[in-house]
């Protein structure tokens, strides 16, 4: 029976080989769930591609990464989609990815200049809340207050990564003590965002780590306004979504096109209300209705990619010795 | 002269199928370890922080195994004892905390007892203050959760294999009820309980999410935890591996230690008549035994009642797709069962008619070993000759079966000695041998063992996130696959309503099996 299946695994992968030329696009698995951007992306870049676009979806951002260099030149992707601006140093490292030249008039709260990196969306870290809850404006006043927070562990997730590097560009030095002071605000700490995200809304904590965009997708898939997220006076971590193409790409005028699309209209109108991020480029028919509701940084944060893995090492062994006392 | 012609004919429940099942599996976990090892171009160094790692797993494993086994046995005691209406709903329901994915678990205790749970509102009613579940008592106390029922359960079937005739002794001689514990229950219970232990110890070491939610913070960190973080943060292969050697030989070594301790005891043979118990009549070993069945029966149908009401008003948000992936989930499954039981079967008759029982912990090298590890490991492997995603599912199916090995093993070992200590003679005076053995006397006497843990090898695929989220490609996503995405994209109800529907297949698939072997036992 198991010699079937392999046979079937096997006969379909031949079968694979069509005409129409196939694009690989690997990226993070909520992408290409049906709830996500990737099946209205996908329909939308074939009508114009007289290709076959494949999305190809593995775990997280860090996951997508490792994946890559698991698979190394051998890899059978042509783009991936999905690392984000924490993890770009990385992997340019690999010396796997190659140069665009795509321009576009980007809507980044920072000037973009990447030569590898395509960005498609990007979005602020925030603490989001009950609309009817007073809660701290700031780090030392969260750890001064009785707030309870639930964050994610920054070993296993990109959110968990991001408030990590938030307190340390707003922090620096300082950083060790504040989460000192964190330390009994947090009610516990979860594997990823979703689990975190679920405890919020079961009411086990006042503030969970997510999204400044998380309520948007309450207020307009839902019709629901009690979700907000709170300005904090310190500024907001950036998380910038990128994409990029492989060198060693068996496709690369149809990568280069899908590069180019990515920036286009057709693609950039699809992300906010699937993948609930802020387009890199804003769409000439601007921001769905409840955008505008969203709450704004005074000041954006961001630890330049290229120091990013050092400042990550040192912030992470901050953050476990905090947290573990 | 006795014990020879016993070995003789035990002897021919063919080893050679059992050995070579047990070769295939350690070339299955090593040649994955192998293919991370090669791979990898690290100092093979671990921190200061997996070695904290590797103490609270430990210790947390302990705990959760010995407050899980230890409290099966006054639960096991009075379920044996007892006959009353819904009981045999009751031992099946005993099955489904196990097989619920860990989330979903983990957020039905948080409904009862977690900061805005159903615990915490009486107390504050009656005025007293709030208590946290996050720490080490709630790792322990989540997996206590999931573990309890299936100790009892190990225990349960143990009581089953006392014949008949000796408890109808017990009460003609009218012996007390600790004498009844010194001379029969007593005798069960170490034969079934280090056993139990020593899976219950494994499952524990490499729980990942459970300990990171409930844990409270970094200090519950496992070690899956270490190598998740390893594989996918630092993506240092070499680490990875040796963390999962650690793993390994920490789950080897205890699992090994536990069953060296299993004593090699009969009850003899019996006329397999109904047990029906004369010696427990007594007014407080009735008020006794319904206070240990009613304190069970909250602590695992709350959060089991909370998962469902959430369920239910999810269901109406519940996407269509999802009829189409619990089908791919539920055809899975099947291979599982028809994979672990080609495997099972063969070791178990192996393992029992072996002197040592200490070879049972090569099947639990299955369940120790990192899913992560393995799925890489293959991936690696596959990758230069095919594309990984079309062997998602076959090689899901093979993990799936790996991993309810143990239980698997764990449920049958008992029962196959017991059968061939006590028929073991009579068919080598028959000259039964083979195939003829395995249907006429193994199989026959270890149906509702073998229905038992295939029920558990389905459920537990069904509610398995596994390998398939490091291959899976959209078009072959299983039901807890899709539970993640759903819950990932802000859709908690439609994701509650998809842990329904999961529940109520994987509990509904264990409940058919396990019904199927439990219809053919008279001493039930």
């Amino acid at each position: 029976m198991k010699y079937l299946t392999f046979a079937a695994g096997v006969l379909t992968a031949t079968s694979a080989f069509a005409e129409t030329p196939v694009l690989t696009v690997y990226t993070y698995d909520s992408f290409v769930s049906d709830w996500g951007p990737g099946p209205a992306i996908e329909s939308a870049f074939e009508e114009t591609c007289n290709c076959d676009l494949q999305f190809v979806g593995a775990g997280d951002g860090a996951a997508l990464l490792a994946r890559i260099k698991l698979e190394g030149a051998r890899s059978d992707a042509d783009v991936v989609l999905g690392l984000d601006t924490n993890l770009t140093a990385a992997a340019k490292e690999t010396g796997l990815f190659e140069s665009h030249s795509v321009t576009a008039d980007y809507t980044l709260p920072i000037e973009w200049t990447d030569s590898t990196f395509v960005p498609f969306d990007w979005g602020y870290f925030a603490f989001v809340h009950n609309a009817d809850v007073i809660v701290p404006t700031n780090f030392k006043a969260l750890a001064d207050s009785d707030t309870k927070i639930v964050i994610q562990d920054p070993r296993s997730s990109t959110p968990g990564l991001g408030l990590l590097m938030w307190v340390k560009a707003a922090y620096g030095d300082e950083a060790a003590s504040i989460w000192e002071g964190l330390a009994d605000n947090v009610v516990t700490v979860t594997p990823g965002w979703s689990e975190a995200y679920g405890l919020f809304l079961e009411g086990e904590a006042d503030m969970v780590l997510s999204y400044t965009t998380s309520p948007a997708y309450h207020l307009i898939a839902e019709e629901d306004a009690s979700k907000a997220s709170v300005k904090f006076d310190e500024g907001h971590y950036l998380q910038i979504e990128v994409a990029a193409k492989l060198a060693a790409s068996d496709q690369p005028e149809l990568a280069d096109k899908f590069l180019n699309f990515m920036v286009s209209e057709a693609f950039q109108t699809i992300i906010p209300t699937t993948n609930w991020m802020y387009p890199a480029v804003t769409p000439a028919t601007g921001l769905p209705k409840g955008f505008e509701t969203l709450m704004v940084p005074a000041k954006a944060l961001m630890i330049p990619a290229d120091e990013a893995n050092t400042v990550r090492d040192a912030a992470l062994i901050e953050w476990q010795n905090a947290l573990s006392k | 002269m006795a014990e020879r012609i016993v070995q003789i004919t035990v002897g021919k429940i063919s080893p050679r199928l059992g050995i070579s099942a047990a070769v295939l599996i350690a070339v299955l976990i090593l040649s994955a370890l192998v293919a991370v090892v090669s791979r990898a171009d690290g100092d093979f160094a671990l921190g200061p922080s997996d070695w904290s790692a590797v103490r609270f797993t430990i210790w947390q494993a302990f705990l959760s195994a010995f407050f899980s086994t230890i409290l099966a046995i006054p639960v096991a005691r009075a379920l044996a004892r007892r006959r009353f209406w819904g009981r045999g709903f009751l031992v099946t329901l005993l099955g489904a905390p196990f097989i619920l994915p860990v989330i979903v678990a983990v957020l039905g205790l948080l409904a009862i007892f977690g900061r805005a749970g159903f615990l915490n509102d009486i107390l504050a009613f009656f005025g007293f203050a709030k208590v946290s579940i996050y720490g080490l008592h709630g790792v322990v106390l989540a997996h206590v959760f999931f573990n309890l029922p299936l100790a009892t359960r190990l225990l349960l079937q143990g009581w089953q294999t006392v014949p008949a005739e000796q408890f109808r002794l017990v009460a003609q001689l009218g012996l007390r009820p600790s004498m009844v514990f010194r001379l029969i229950e007593w005798r069960l219970i170490v034969r079934i309980l280090p056993g139990a232990f020593a899976l219950v110890f494994v499952i524990c070491l490499t729980s990942f999410a459970v300990a990171l939610t409930l844990g409270g913070g970094p200090r519950a960190t496992t070690i899956e935890l270490a190598i998740y973080q390893a594989f996918r943060f630092d993506f240092d292969l070499g680490r990875a591996a040796v963390l999962s050697i650690l793993q390994l030989g920490v789950a080897g070594s205890a699992a090994g230690l536990a069953l060296w301790f299993i004593p090699s005891v009969s009850f003899g043979g019996g006329l397999d008549r109904m047990q029906r118990r004369w010696d427990v009549r007594t007014v407080w070993s009735v008020v006794l035994d319904s206070t240990f069945i009613v304190l069970a029966l909250g602590f695992l149908i709350l959060p089991l009642l909370a998962i469902l009401l959430s369920g239910l008003g999810g269901l109406a948000d519940v996407p269509l797709a999802i009829w189409g992936t619990a089908w791919t989930s539920f055809w899975v499954a099947m291979l599982s069962v028809g994979a672990l039981l080609c495997a099972a079967l063969p070791m178990a008759g192996w393992i029992a008619t072996s002197k040592r029982a200490g070879v049972e912990a090569v099947g639990l090298l299955g369940l120790a070993a990192s899913p992560l590890m393995i799925g890489t490991g293959w991936f690696i492997l596959i990758h230069p000759f095919a594309n990984p995603a079309d062997w998602a599912l076959a090689v899901t199916i093979l993990v799936n079966a790996l991993m309810a090995l143990p239980f698997a093993l764990r449920i049958l070992v008992p029962t196959l000695r017991e059968t061939a200590q006590t028929y073991g003679r009579l068919s080598g005076a028959l000259g039964l041998s083979g195939v003829a053995l395995w249907r006429c006397v193994l199989l026959p006497r270890a149906c509702p063992q073998i229905g038992f843990a295939a029920g558990l090898t389905a459920a537990l695929s069904i509610g398995d996130l596994g390998v398939i989220a490091l291959f899976a490609d959209p078009d072959r996503a299983t039901l807890p696959l899709q539970m993640y995405r759903l819950m990932g994209s802000y859709r908690t109800d439609a994701a509650a309503g998809a842990a329904l529907i999961l529940l109520v297949l994987a509990f509904g698939l264990f409940w058919v099996m396990d019904y199927w072997g439990r219809r053919n036992v008279i001493a039930e």
